[in-house]
């Protein structure tokens, strides 16, 4: 059990980098917990599982340090660092049997049989892998071996942490959120730090108590599920959590506030104030279709957009408006009026996000949302 | 009711025209003269199982059946391992990994008498490069009189023409296993023998499932490198099997029993064949 600390760490597949561009991992410091549940989201290519291979040490950073409680780890091979990863697909030794693979990593590190035993009997009972154990692994179907894979990652209480990465790609979706809830419940019973690799959002926040959401080798946000959803640090956060994604809308400055075409968004005095402090070249303005208001007639305040598609998705709509040429999207509830051509809407203050060359920008002093993650634009 | 319309037949007729031309006709002429005893275009008969009986009780056929034998077993004993050792020591990227290929390919390019050439100066006591330094070291090497020189020299000059392939076929299956498991055996703690046992060597099944058949059938119809050799002996020491068939049928023109053995010989291989398929691929139907 041990909290993971990343200093400082950078990574690079060629052998002599030549800009940002040839960073899979760009310079960063992160810390994982002691027994945290953590996600890490991000789409395919942006570093998520050259991370997670840098922490096991499958990888050698090409920068920086990985700690394992204070004490630097780069050296150690993954089979000193004691812990345990998970791989996307199925891994098992083709040869044994279910109780063979789950006993593998522990006759490795020499334990006796009668503990084995134990330990094996207990992680097939949660993952209800008991009826197989005689089985050949050969013999599975892909989600039961994917089952084995796991096990043989959390039969070994003493690890430092366990890493998923995307383990659930190839099982079937019931058996997906079963299998979610079992590693919730492993991790409470354990309390082992688990860092879990996925693309799925909701994966994210159904597993994770804490989700770092990674764009272009860097880790753009780390928070709850919540504080993504309400305050996305980064446009790409906005636009990848929540479905669909945060409006993004590219504005100018003008006095008193940002504007596009001829509407103007007045901003606080306090916002005004920063962004006459920050150096910056392009601004945009974010809202999530959940927090668009319509109103249910003319409304003198509103701002009169013009419909151009519905979306009925059964418990919710999703209405395309535009808006002084600007397409945008909103989430209506079920039981609220549809609006026929013109919809009168409005952005809440406290909704509307406002991004320097795609960062948040926040009053000082910034929110402390993100202690441990800090983020270098 | 069902129409009855057997016109799919005509679409098997391709396949049964070649298997017919490639082996059915051929054979068929071998079982043909396995039957009867043949003077010349007009004189024959009938023999029935005659033939048959002759092979199987004659005991020059019985000892090279028996090196036969011997001398496959050995190579596969030998060449197996060998080709999977070497494989693993085979490096897998960089310039290294093409030359090594090469290199490893060039025995398997070479023809077969030419091989026994090779080998017959090479381990000549008088003027070939082995012979001559074995004897200046004192070891008294001839293969040409001793039957262990002339095994010894016999089984080498076969592994180093072969192994080759043996270890090709390997290193192929080795590339073909995806990192992931290395990896996961990494975090698993293995050793390295347990990364072999547990995950070389059953990825390796398949492709030496073919390895060992080749070799297996290759070996056992020998006959080109130690007839250049040693040209069967000392004595009839390294005489094997097709070189035994071989003087039957051109040497003493003695057809008919040649005919039968070789179809007995065909029915060795075949069985000995499926004998390893059937013990390789064991496993994989039994849930």
């Amino acid at each position: 059990m041990a909290e993971i600390r990343l200093h400082n760490l950078a990574h690079s597949y060629s052998r002599a980098p030549n800009g940002n561009g040839d960073y899979a991992i760009r310079e960063m410091n992160h810390v994982w917990a002691q027994g945290g549940a953590y996600a890490l989201l991000g789409p395919s290519g942006c570093g998520k599982s050259t991370l997670l291979n840098i922490i096991s040490g499958l990888l050698s950073p090409s920068h920086g340090e990985v700690q394992f409680d204070g004490k630097v780890v780069n050296h150690l091979h993954p089979e000193q660092r004691n812990i345990a990863q998970v791989f996307q697909f199925p891994v098992v030794y083709d040869t044994m049997t279910v109780f063979d693979n789950l006993a593998f990593p522990l006759r490795n590190q020499g334990m006796n049989e009668a503990r084995i035993l134990a330990k094996v009997n207990e992680i097939a009972e949660v993952l209800e892998l008991h009826p197989l154990l005689r089985k050949r692994a050969s013999n599975l179907t892909a989600d039961e071996k994917q089952k084995v894979s796991m096990g043989r990652g959390l039969v070994r209480d003493d690890v430092s942490a366990i890493l998923f990465d995307e383990p659930l790609t190839v099982i079937d979706p019931h058996l997906k959120w079963k299998l979610r809830r079992k590693l919730k419940q492993i991790h409470e019973q354990f309390n082992i730090t688990m860092v879990y690799v996925t693309h799925d959002q909701l994966e994210a926040s159904t597993f994770a108590d804490k989700i770092a959401v990674m764009y272009g080798g860097q880790i753009v946000q780390f928070g709850t599920p919540r504080e993504l959803f309400e305050r996305p640090s980064h446009t790409f956060v906005g636009y990848f959590i929540g479905s669909p994604g945060m409006n993004l809308i590219e504005v100018s400055r003008c006095e008193g506030g940002v504007r596009f075409a001829d509407t103007v968004l007045p901003l606080s005095p306090a916002l005004n104030q920063r962004l006459d402090e920050l150096q910056w070249t392009s601004l945009k303005v974010g809202i999530r279709p959940e927090f668009v208001h319509v109103w249910e007639g003319f409304n003198e305040d509103a701002r009169c957009g013009e419909v151009v598609h519905l979306e009925d998705l059964g418990t919710y709509k999703i209405l395309t408006l535009r808006l002084d040429g600007q397409l945008l999207k909103v989430r209506l509830q079920e039981d609220q009026p549809v609006p026929q051509q013109q919809v009168y809407l409005s952005f809440p203050a406290q909704w509307l996000m406002l991004y320097a060359d795609e960062y948040l920008v926040e009053v000082l002093p910034a929110q402390p949302q993100s202690q441990s993650s800090e983020v270098q634009p | 009711m069902k129409v009855q319309n057997n016109k799919a037949w005509w679409l098997v007729l391709p396949v049964f025209l070649l298997v017919a031309f490639s082996a059915i006709v051929p054979m068929m002429t071998v079982v043909n003269y396995s039957v009867q005893d043949i003077f010349d275009h007009s004189t024959r008969y009938f023999v029935g199982v005659d033939w048959y009986k002759q092979v199987l009780q004659d005991t020059r056929l019985h000892d090279s059946l028996l090196r036969q034998f011997i001398f496959s077993g050995c190579v596969l004993l030998i060449e197996i391992p060998l080709g999977i050792a070497i494989a693993l020591c085979m490096p897998t990227k960089g310039r290294m990994a093409s030359l090594v290929l090469i290199v490893m390919a060039i025995p398997l390019l070479i023809p077969w008498n030419v091989v026994g050439t090779i080998w017959q100066i090479f381990g000549r006591a008088d003027i070939g490069l082995m012979g001559w330094t074995l004897n200046k070291l004192g070891i008294a090497y001839n293969y040409a009189s001793d039957t262990g020189d002339a095994w010894v020299t016999v089984l080498i000059m076969d592994v180093w023409h072969w192994t080759s392939l043996v270890a090709l076929l390997c290193y192929s299956g080795l590339r073909a296993i995806p990192d992931v498991y290395y990896q996961a055996a990494r975090i698993d703690r293995a050793s390295a023998w347990a990364v072999f046992r547990h995950i070389q060597l059953p990825k390796l099944k398949s492709v030496l499932l073919i390895a060992v058949m080749l070799r297996f059938m290759d070996s056992f119809m020998i006959y080109t490198e130690p007839f250049v050799l040693t040209g069967g002996g000392p004595g009839n020491a390294t005489t094997f099997l097709s070189q035994t068939l071989t003087q039957m049928a051109i040497g003493q023109f003695d057809l008919g029993p040649a005919a039968a053995f070789s179809l007995v010989y065909f029915l060795i291989i075949l069985l000995v064949s499926w004998l390893f398929y059937t013990a390789m691929t064991h496993n994989d139907k039994t849930r």
